[in-house]
C-alpha cells in the first residue's frame, strides 16, 4: 500500500505540474539563497584571516588619533606625525626592523587621454620593504631623487592597466593632480584584498615629492613598521607606545592621542567587519528563505479548494481518511525533498561559483544546509499536509462541495 | 409456499432518519423521520421540489452524510455503529456515486478516474486497468478513456463517473441528479445506461432527478416532501 501511495502522490504531483513546480521553486530559492549568501560569507571570513595572518604578524600600523580605526572621525584632533617621528622610532627602538612614513590622499592621474582617481601615496623605499612590494618592471627611487623630492613615481599595476594598456609606462610622464611625474618603476600585481579592494591602485612619489607639491604641509598620516623577527607583538606594540608618548611629549595620566594596531587586532577587526558582512548576507538569506516558504504557503492555501473537493471525492469512492492524508504528506514530502536537493545543489553551485569569482575559499557549512532544507521542508509539508487534514475530516458530501 | 411470501430482507433499510443542519431559530430539518426500505435489484427515482430532502437522503443512503437521529441498516447492519473507517469501506465495497457535476479529477484521464477506487480496494496493476477498461466500455467510451475530463463532452464526463461507479463492482449505485447538467438527448442516453445495468446486471439504483420524464425509467418512484416520503409508488415503465 505503501507503494500505492507513493505512485498516487506521484501520480498526484504530475497532474498538478504547476503547484508542484510552484512549491519547488519556492523551496529551491529559499534553500538554494541561504547556502549561495552563507557560503559566500564564511569564505570570505576564512580569507580575510588567512590574509591578515599571510601579511605578517610582525606588522605594525601607527595611527593619529585615539581608537583611530574604531572610533569616530580618526585623528579629528589629533596632531599628524612627521618624517621626524619615523625615523626617531625606527632608531630609538632596536626591535623595530625598518619603519615606513607614509602620507596619502585620494587623487586624479591622467595619462594622454586616460585619467583614473587614485590613491596618492608619498613615502621612501622602506615602504617596499615593509609591505613586501617587488618591481616588476623599471626600478625603485633613488636616494637623490628622495632627498630633491623630484617629480618621480612607482604605480600598480591597476593605474599602469587603466592608463597605458599595451604601451610600456616607465618613462612615461603622467599627471599626478598637477604635478607632471615621470614614472621610474612599476609594482608587481598582489591583486584583489579580501574585500575586492584593489591593493594595485595607486601611485607612489618620494615623500618630499608629496609634501611639496601634492600637500603642501609637512605631515605623515601613517607609519608603517616592521619588527624584528622573533619579538612578541604585545611587547612590540608596548615599547612602541611608550617612545611614541615620548615623542608626542604626552604626560603621566593623558590618554594617548595615536594608536598602534598590530596585525592581529586588524585581522580581528576585519573579520568583525566580515561578520557583520556574512550577518547582513545571512539576513537577506533568511528573507529569501521566508519569501520562498509564503509562495509555497501560497500556492497550497490557493489550491485548497480544488484539494478539498479532490478528497471528497477519494472519501466518496471509498478511501479511508488516513490514506488520503498518507497521499498527501508523501506528495508534501516529494516535493519538499525534491525542491531541497535542487535548493543545495543550486546553493552550493552558486556558492562555489561566487567562491571562485572572489577567490574565497569554498566553505559549505552542513548547519546551514540543514537548517534551509528543514525549514523549507517544514513549510512545504506543513501546509501542505494541514488542510488536507482539515479536508479529511470532514464529512465527504462536504468536502465534495467545497467552494 | 409460505416460505415465499416472506419479503426477503431489505437492502437498505432507512427508519426514522432525521438531519436536522444548525441549531435552535437557524434549524433546518432536512429530513424529518425518512422510513424507506429498498431491495436489491430495484431501480428507484427519488424525486420531490427543492429543499424536500432528496439529495440529503441520497447522501444518508450513500454515508456520505450521518443522520442526526434515526436508524440505517445497511444490509442489516447499523451503520450507524460504524467508525468513518468503516463507512469508507462500505462505501469502497458496496456503493457506486454519479454526481451532477460528475466530480472526476481534473487532468486525470478516464481511465485513470474509473481506476480511482480500485486502487483503494488493492487491485493489481493490469488487473485494475482490465477491470477500467472494461467499465468504460460498458458505457460505450473506451474510445475516450485517455483524454482528461476537459476534452470530454457533459455526457461523456457523466459516463466515465458512471464507469467509475461501475468499476467497483458495488452492489448499489447511487445517482444525485446525473442528468442535471444534460441536455434531453444525453439525459436519455445516460438513463439508457443506468437502466440497462439495472435490467441486464440486476444493479440496484438509487437516483434523484427532479425531471419526471428521467423518474420514469425507474420502476419505483419515491415522492418526498419536507423531509419525508409522501409518496412510494411504482412507476409506470417508459418504453
Amino acid at each position: 500500500m505503501l507503494w500505492e501511495t507513493i505512485r498516487l502522490a506521484v501520480q498526484a504531483i504530475f497532474r498538478n505540474a504547476l503547484r508542484s513546480f510552484l512549491t519547488v521553486l519556492g523551496i529551491v530559492i529559499g534553500v538554494g539563497a541561504v547556502i549561495a549568501m552563507v557560503t559566500v560569507g564564511q569564505g570570505s571570513t576564512e580569507q580575510v584571516t588567512a590574509d591578515v595572518e599571510k601579511l605578517g604578524s610582525n606588522l605594525l600600523m601607527v595611527l593619529p588619533g585615539e581608537d583611530a580605526m574604531e572610533g569616530g572621525p580618526p585623528g579629528t584632533a589629533a596632531a599628524m606625525f612627521d618624517l621626524r617621528t619615523n625615523n626617531l622610532l625606527e632608531e630609538q627602538l632596536a626591535l623595530i626592523e625598518v619603519s615606513a612614513p607614509m602620507a596619502m590622499s585620494r587623487g586624479r592621474v591622467v595619462f594622454g587621454n586616460k585619467n583614473r582617481r587614485t590613491d596618492i601615496v608619498g613615502t621612501d623605499n622602506r615602504y617596499f620593504t615593509v609591505a613586501g612590494w617587488e618591481i616588476a618592471q623599471g626600478r625603485i627611487f633613488d636616494p637623490a631623487e628622495l632627498k630633491s623630492g623630484r617629480p618621480v613615481c612607482v604605480i600598480g599595476e591597476t593605474v599602469r592597466k587603466d592608463l597605458f594598456g599595451s604601451i610600456d609606462p616607465v618613462g612615461e610622464v603622467i599627471r599626478i593632480r598637477k604635478l607632471s611625474c615621470q614614472i621610474i618603476g612599476l609594482l608587481r600585481s598582489k591583486g584583489a584584498s579580501t574585500f575586492g579592494s584593489d591593493q594595485d591602485d595607486f601611485a607612489i612619489m618620494p615623500l618630499r615629492t608629496y609634501h611639496n607639491r601634492i600637500s603642501g604641509n609637512r605631515d605623515v598620516n601613517l607609519m608603517f613598521a616592521a619588527v624584528r623577527d622573533g619579538v612578541p607583538t604585545d611587547r612590540a606594540v608596548r615599547e612602541v607606545e611608550v617612545v611614541m608618548r615620548d615623542l608626542r611629549r604626552i604626560g603621566r595620566g593623558e590618554d594617548d592621542d595615536f594608536t598602534v594596531m598590530d596585525m592581529k587586532q586588524i585581522a580581528s577587526m576585519l573579520s568583525g567587519i566580515t561578520g557583520v558582512l556574512t550577518g547582513l548576507l545571512s539576513a537577506v538569506a533568511a528573507v529569501s528563505l521566508l519569501v520562498g516558504g509564503i509562495g509555497i504557503m501560497n500556492i497550497m492555501l490557493v489550491s485548497v479548494t480544488e484539494r478539498t473537493r479532490e478528497i471528497g471525492i477519494r472519501l466518496a469512492i471509498g478511501a479511508q481518511a488516513r490514506q488520503v492524508l498518507m497521499q498527501f504528506l508523501v506528495e508534501a514530502v516529494i516535493l519538499s525533498l525534491f525542491g531541497g536537493l535542487i535548493g543545495i545543489i543550486a546553493g552550493l553551485s552558486l556558492g562555489y561559483l561566487g567562491a571562485t569569482l572572489l577567490a574565497i575559499p569554498f566553505r559549505p557549512a552542513l548547519g546551514v544546509v540543514m537548517t534551509a532544507f528543514g525549514f523549507s521542508a517544514a513549510v512545504g509539508v506543513i501546509f501542505g499536509y494541514f488542510p488536507a487534514q482539515r479536508a479529511a475530516r470532514m464529512n465527504p458530501i462536504d468536502a465534495l462541495r467545497h467552494e | 409456499m409460505a416460505e415465499a411470501a416472506v419479503p426477503p430482507l431489505p437492502l437498505i433499510h432507512l427508519h426514522g432518519i432525521s438531519r436536522v443542519y444548525g441549531s435552535g431559530e437557524a434549524e433546518v430539518r432536512a429530513l424529518d423521520g425518512v422510513d424507506l426500505d429498498i431491495h436489491e435489484g430495484e431501480f428507484v427515482a427519488i424525486m420531490g421540489p427543492s429543499g424536500s430532502g432528496k439529495s440529503t437522503a441520497m447522501n444518508v443512503i450513500g454515508c456520505l452524510d450521518a443522520p442526526t437521529s434515526g436508524h440505517y441498516e445497511y444490509s442489516g447492519v447499523e451503520v450507524a455503529g460504524l467508525t468513518r473507517d468503516q463507512r469508507a469501506l462500505l462505501r469502497r465495497h458496496y456503493l457506486g456515486f454519479v454526481f451532477q457535476g460528475y466530480n472526476l479529477l481534473p487532468r486525470t484521464t478516464a481511465l485513470q478516474n474509473v481506476e480511482l477506487p480500485l486502487i483503494y480496494k488493492g487491485m493489481g496493476r493490469a488487473e485494475r486497468h482490465a477491470a477500467a477498461t472494461q467499465a468504460l466500455a460498458k458505457v460505450g467510451l473506451e474510445d475516450r478513456a485517455h483524454h482528461d475530463p476537459s476534452a470530454l463532452s457533459g455526457g461523456q464526463q457523466q459516463r466515465v463517473a458512471i464507469a467509475r461507479a461501475l468499476a467497483g463492482n458495488p452492489q448499489v449505485v447511487l445517482a444525485d441528479e446525473p442528468t442535471g447538467n444534460l441536455d434531453t438527448k444525453l439525459s436519455r442516453d445516460i438513463m439508457e445506461v443506468l437502466k440497462g445495468l439495472n435490467q441486464s446486471d440486476g444493479l440496484t439504483i438509487v437516483m434523484v432527478t427532479h425531471e419526471a420524464e428521467m423518474a420514469r425509467y425507474a420502476r419505483r418512484l419515491i415522492w418526498m416532501v419536507d423531509g419525508r416520503v409522501e409518496r412510494d409508488t411504482p412507476t409506470e415503465q417508459a418504453t
